[in-house]
């Protein structure tokens, strides 16, 4: 019941949505979906695991085996709600930007691009989660190539590449295993069963044929190019969604999709995959140290975090898969944060190069402030959300037993977190510190829908950083459950 | 009253939410009252807690707030630990920290109300972290406490950021504490994974059954996080540039407490530290290098503040050197004594600096003596306690530490003494220059000459009284037994450290004779006044105005250490990335690029094909039907 | 007579279409081709026929009527495909004052 609402909500309000033909009416059109959808949410955090309103299971394509089951549990409640609490923060957060054209049809696009979200975090069913992948997929492409920056058109033709290679491979790695299932079935519960069907030779190259998909879009090291370039070109609200969520459909496709299903091969190539993500951790913040456009900055940033989360997904433990699920939900708040702070810089400057900007603390005191304590998020300050997540997955990838290179990994992973405290502060120097320039001297301080916003991110940094209990609660479950699945040996 | 304990911090937590919150609100008064108010409230409870705390057979009490991190079989709660050492922490912090907010209230006057605010805020939200560093019960509240000074730290030093080299300071310290921390991190994962617990009395009781090489690498990682927090060899150097800071911070933050954290880590867990020898020894050598080092950079500098830095980053050796050499009661003691005379020196140089005009350079003042009569007296006291004069506290506090370093090594202690003789010198080269001779500035200067107003003066001469009778705590047993007071307070706590004389420090090696101990007092002491008369009569008249040459040059230019570490890891860092993102645009990209650019030739090649010439076409499908019939003729048979 | 002549005949027939085809540019020759090679179909499926017929005629009265019936069908399109086509080369000469095929490379460009 729940999961449908959740999906249908932004789904029916987004193909409306191209019907208003009003720019007014369209963002608040979204904003009140977006709202209901996020109270949607909120309500089911407040029912019991076992509550029957959080699964649905109805036949969808009964000749190909496929049915329409979404559920929530520990893993779906934790990404659907940071979907549901994105959404509105991005709309009221970018109330202010323009949109040349149709821009209606910029809302009702955002609404789609959420119920394809919606429905990759709850699907239980492969092919479901497949076609949801793709429909999330779709609406982002037009956003770019429709409203983005110069180089538009070639980078979202990157991006759309890229992204459909990876989703190809992931249905041909899908009907495989569908192929193998003996009931002929797309559900979980089935795919979960073949991990002791599929034998071993055959898990250690599908691995890949999964893997290659998700790596693209977290995106794993060297898989990482069209994600600075999209990011850079994509219309700032787009950027917002591609990070602080899309960037989680590939964590959270390996931990529900690849891991519990191959544990095998999850297992064989876990140090390979880790090396990537230590190499990516590495090589992401050194060049985001000379990155002069924010939102590239921002964007190696997120690569450099993403691939701490893909260690410790491979780590197999319980605080580094706790500490991953809680994480995704930090890293999209945190980041959005920043965001939301760089579309207000371009706005009202028209630049995003740090080199340009300077002195902003004078002009805008009260964004200083509030930047700084996300900015202090992304690098895992104790007491800020991040601390607890980045903690958990360190403690997580230390203590693994499933690499005999726990701490060489959690030592060269950790020189990231003195690198990000690098580009962070030099990032807010140049850009707050010092004195005016003519381009920041006329920047006025936030207005109210903004400080609403950002408010909201940071009591939920602090909140998170201080009582994470709620979250640690949560995600137990799910996280020995997958866990369990994963601790399978052939 | 123990239980009490979480008001301690939560009132300059209160006052930093007040003050930040509401800081285009509030008039000068008012924050001044809410940020000096909290602290002193503060004082009081710890006061409170302290009366129950010292009382013979007082129990260490654990105040758990609430669940904070638990995951599978790790608990860590939010929880305080209220026990001798660190009740003594909290008097230190909060009463020291309360003289230094009232001083405050007039040194930063001229900045204008929000920016006031904003100034009382950081200043309460660093009480705040520092009194979590030293409640907290396990090595995660202690390090969230740790972390959190560091951030005060650094948005104090680019309190004034308009200046993008304050800046520069402040991310040099932020940075180089990070790299301290990433120790301390590693080390708190070691435990977590050996012992299954961060909590101090559980790490502490399950240490002793542990493989020394696993305790070993433990404790030395968490020295590295204490050079990075309290300035040591090899991550000293962003001390001396954090001065770039308000006066008051310095003297707070990077003098009497923060820089302390490390110290009182050791302390906390020296259950640790005492079963490996190893890291003993590399403690005790850090420090004592550390303290040798600094204190001969201290002796050409010429700001008033860079001296006073390399001063306490010399200090701060010492007390590692009591750490290394098990004398834990002795560094403690000299925590507390240093700060009270470093935190008096720190603000009398601010009241010079304010009497100048912001002036730092001591080869333009001189002659302060008459114009700044109060100052110029207390900074005279401060300056014969850090000497080692007895009977100022200095004296007493060095010379335990000492005396230990001598029952260690003779060459500890000879080092250590030559250390002092230098750091009598240096002193006094900074008051003979600054308050004695004649006057040496501009004529503007000249005439703005004036004493400090009374909430500047009023901390100079409280800290000064503490400064001299502090001592008279720690009474080595030589002179009376049994009336080292500080000793007999903490021996609960350093209970398990194998006590010779002195509760809670070790008496390795023989015993000292009562002579011995009485002739190591007498040499130091000789060596300090001799450090004294020398720099006196040196400088009181003719002053070093000129540019320092040979070896000075070395020694002004602080041995080129920054230079240094610029050229191995600065700058090959800043190549590296430079090249990374080389690699980035013309390998990683290029191959991706290539891939599409591939595929773009081969469709163009392809093209060619389609000629539009229906002739072609039907050529090419009867040459297909007749390789067809061919396949099907001899090939599949 | 044996099946061996018709399928000679045909054959050349056929072969003759497809060289007329891939040779001329003329398009109403390259049709007339066509239709030579349409008919050796027609031309092999009525042996065909009728050599089934001689086989099994005498069980199965009905045998081989099918491939006379597709003889029809292919008459009746062939028919079709005439007057289709010749309509597009009325049209094509319309225009280009030919009937040379080469001239029909539009599409590429």
């Amino acid at each position: 019941m729940i999961p449908v609402l959740l999906i249908l909500i932004p789904l029916v309000t987004g193909l409306v949505g191209f019907f208003l033909k009003s720019v007014t009416g369209a963002k608040n059109w979204s904003l009140f979906s977006s709202l209901v959808t996020l109270v949607i949410s909120l309500w089911a955090l407040t029912l019991a695991k076992d509550s029957e309103l959080l699964h649905t299971d109805v036949a969808w394509l009964p000749d190909l085996g496929s049915r329409f089951s979404v559920g929530m549990d520990g893993l779906s409640t934790i990404l659907s709600l940071l979907t549901a609490v994105s959404f509105p923060l991005i709309f009221v957060a970018t109330w202010r930007d323009e949109y040349r054209g149709k821009s209606w049809n910029f809302y009702a696009l955002m609404l789609l691009s959420q119920a394809g979200l919606m429905g990759v975090f709850l699907a239980t069913d492969a092919l479901l989660f497949y076609f949801f992948w793709e429909l999330a997929l779709i609406p982002v492409y037009f956003l770019c190539s429709q409203w983005g920056g110069e180089r538009r058109i070639a980078v979202t033709f990157k991006f759309f590449v890229y992204t459909f290679v990876g989703s190809l491979l992931m249905l041909i790695g899908l009907l495989w295993i569908y192929s193998k299932t003996p009931d002929h079935s797309f559900s979980m519960k089935s795919f979960y069963a073949m991990r002791s069907v599929i034998s071993a030779k055959d898990q250690v190259w599908l691995f890949w044929l999964l893997f290659t998909a998700f790596a693209i879009k977290m995106p794993i090291w060297p898989l990482h190019t069209w994600q600075p370039d999209t990011y850079e070109q994509s219309p700032n609200a787009t950027t917002m969604v591609l990070s602080a969520i899309m960037v989680k459909m590939g964590l959270f496709g390996v931990i529900r999709w690849l891991a519990p299903v191959l544990p095998v091969g999850t297992w064989a190539w876990g140090d390979t995959v880790s090396g990537a993500c230590i190499i990516g951790m590495i090589y992401a913040s050194l060049v985001a140290i000379k990155q002069d456009d924010l939102k590239r900055l921002i964007a190696y940033s997120s690569i450099a975090h993403v691939g701490l989360m893909c260690l410790a997904i491979f780590a197999t433990t319980e605080s580094g898969m706790q500490g991953v699920m809680i994480q995704m939900f930090n890293h999209g708040i945190n980041i959005l944060g920043m965001w939301i702070v760089v579309d207000l810089i371009e706005r009202q400057t028209g630049t995003r190069k740090i080199s340009q900007l300077g002195g902003l603390a004078q002009t805008a005191p009260v964004l200083a402030i509030l930047l700084v304590v996300v900015a202090l998020a992304n690098v895992a300050l104790p007491l800020t959300n991040a601390f607890i997540g980045e903690f958990l997955l360190f403690s997580g990838v230390f203590t693994s037993t499933a690499t005999q290179f726990g701490v060489v990994f959690t030592v060269v992973a950790g020189l990231s977190i003195i690198l990000s405290a690098v580009y962070t502060l030099n990032m807010i120097q140049r850009v707050f510190y010092g004195s005016t320039n003519t381009l920041t001297a006329k920047v006025t301080d936030i207005r109210l829908n903004e400080k609403v916003v950002l408010v909201a991110i940071v009591g939920l940094i602090l909140f998170v950083g201080v009582y994470p209990k709620p979250m640690l609660d949560l995600t137990k479950e799910t996280a020995e459950f997958i866990l369990s699945k994963m601790n399978y040996k052939l | 009253m123990a239980n009490l304990v979480w008001l301690v911090p939560v009132l300059p937590l209160v006052g930093f939410l007040l003050t930040g919150l509401f800081r285009n609100y509030l008039s000068k008064g008012l924050t001044s009252m809410i940020g000096c108010g909290m602290i002193l409230a503060a004082f009081v409870v710890s006061l409170l807690i302290f009366g129950e705390i010292r009382q013979a057979g007082a129990q260490a009490v654990t105040v758990t707030l609430f669940d904070f991190i638990s995951v599978g079989k790790l608990s860590i709660p939010f929880a305080f630990l209220v026990d001798q050492l660190s009740v003594l922490f909290l008097l230190i912090i909060t009463g020291v920290g309360f003289l230094i907010h009232l001083y405050s209230t007039s040194y930063m006057h001229e900045e204008e109300a929000p920016q006031f605010a904003r100034y009382f805020s950081y200043l309460n939200l660093f009480v705040f972290s520092m009194l979590l560093l030293v409640l907290g019960s396990n090595f995660v509240i202690l390090f969230i406490g740790w972390e959190g000074v560091g951030l005060c730290s650094y948005l104090l030093i680019g309190y004034w950021f308009k200046n993008l080299e304050f800046g520069n300071a402040a991310k040099k310290a932020f940075i180089m504490n990070r790299i301290g921390d990433l120790g301390f991190l590693i080390a708190i994962f070691l435990m977590i994974n050996k012992f299954g617990s961060v909590d101090f009395s559980e790490v502490f009781s399950k240490a002793p059954g542990t493989a020394v090489g696993y305790l070993t690498a433990i404790t030395m990682l968490l020295f590295v996080g204490a050079t990075g927090k309290s300035a040591q060899i090899p991550l000293y150097t962003w001390l001396p540039d954090a001065m770039a800071g308000p006066t008051p911070v310095s003297a707070l933050i990077h003098a009497a407490t923060m820089v302390t954290a490390g110290i009182y880590m050791i302390a906390r867990s020296h259950v640790l530290y005492d079963l490996t020898p190893v890291t003993q020894t590399v403690v005790a050598v850090i420090g004592l290098a550390t303290a040798l080092l600094a204190a001969t950079i201290a002796l050409k500098q010429n700001d008033i503040k860079k001296v006073l830095a390399y001063s306490t980053v010399s200090q701060l050796g010492y007390m590692f050197l009591g750490l290394g050499v098990g004398a834990y009661t002795g560094a403690v003691f000299h925590v507390m004594t240093h700060a009270f005379f470093k935190a008096l020196l720190f603000l009398g140089a601010g009241s010079v600096i304010h009497a100048m005009g912001g002036e730092q350079d001591i080869r333009k003042m001189g002659g302060l003596r008459k114009a700044l009569p109060v100052t110029s007296i207390t900074f005279l006291l401060g300056c014969i306690a850090i000497a080692g004069i007895p009977p100022f506290s200095g004296f007493f506090s060095k010379d335990e530490i000492l005396s230990a370093a001598y029952g260690k090594s003779p060459v500890y202690y000879a080092i250590g003494v030559f250390t002092a003789l230098l750091t009598a010198f240096y002193m006094f080269r900074l008051y003979a220059t600054t308050f004695m001779g004649s006057f040496r500035g501009t004529h503007d200067q000249e005439h703005h000459l004036h004493e400090s107003p009374p909430a500047m003066t009023i901390p100079l001469m409280v800290l000064a009284t503490l400064a001299v009778v502090a001592g008279f705590l720690g009474i080595p047993d030589v002179m009376a037994p049994n009336a080292h007071l500080l000793g007999n307070y903490l021996s609960p706590v350093f209970a398990d450290v194998n006590s010779g004389g002195i509760p809670g420090d070790t008496a390795s090696g023989a015993e000292l004779s009562r002579v011995a101990e009485w002739g190591l007092m007498g040499v130091s002491v000789l060596l300090a006044l001799i450090g004294t008369f020398v720099a006196v009569s040196r400088f009181s008249k003719k002053p070093e105005l000129g540019e320092p040459t040979g070896f000075g040059k070395v020694l002004a230019n602080k041995w080129y250490v920054d230079e240094f570490y610029n050229a191995i890891i600065v700058r090959p860092l800043g190549l590296l990335a430079t090249f990374l993102v080389f690699f980035e645009k013309n390998v990683i990209d290029a191959i991706v690029n290539g891939v599409g650019k591939l595929v773009q030739y081969g469709s163009r090649q392809l093209r060619l094909i389609q000629s539009g010439q229906v002739g072609g076409y039907v050529l090419l499908m009867v040459v297909g039907i007749i390789v067809l019939f061919l396949v099907e003729l001899f090939i599949k048979k | 007579m044996p099946i061996n002549y018709y399928i000679f005949l045909a054959v050349t027939l056929f072969c003759i279409g497809v060289a007329g085809v891939l040779t001329r540019r003329n398009a109403i020759i390259i049709f007339m081709c066509v239709e030579l090679m349409l008919n050796a179909v027609n031309l092999l499926l009525v042996a065909f026929s009728k050599m089934q017929f001689n086989m099994v005629g005498k069980i199965h009265p009905q045998a081989g009527i099918d491939a006379q019936i597709f003889v029809f069908f292919i008459m009746v399109v062939a028919a079709a495909e005439v007057s289709v086509g010749l309509a597009v080369i009325v049209m094509m000469y319309r225009n280009t004052h030919s009937i040379d095929v080469n001239f029909l490379n539009r599409l590429k460009h």
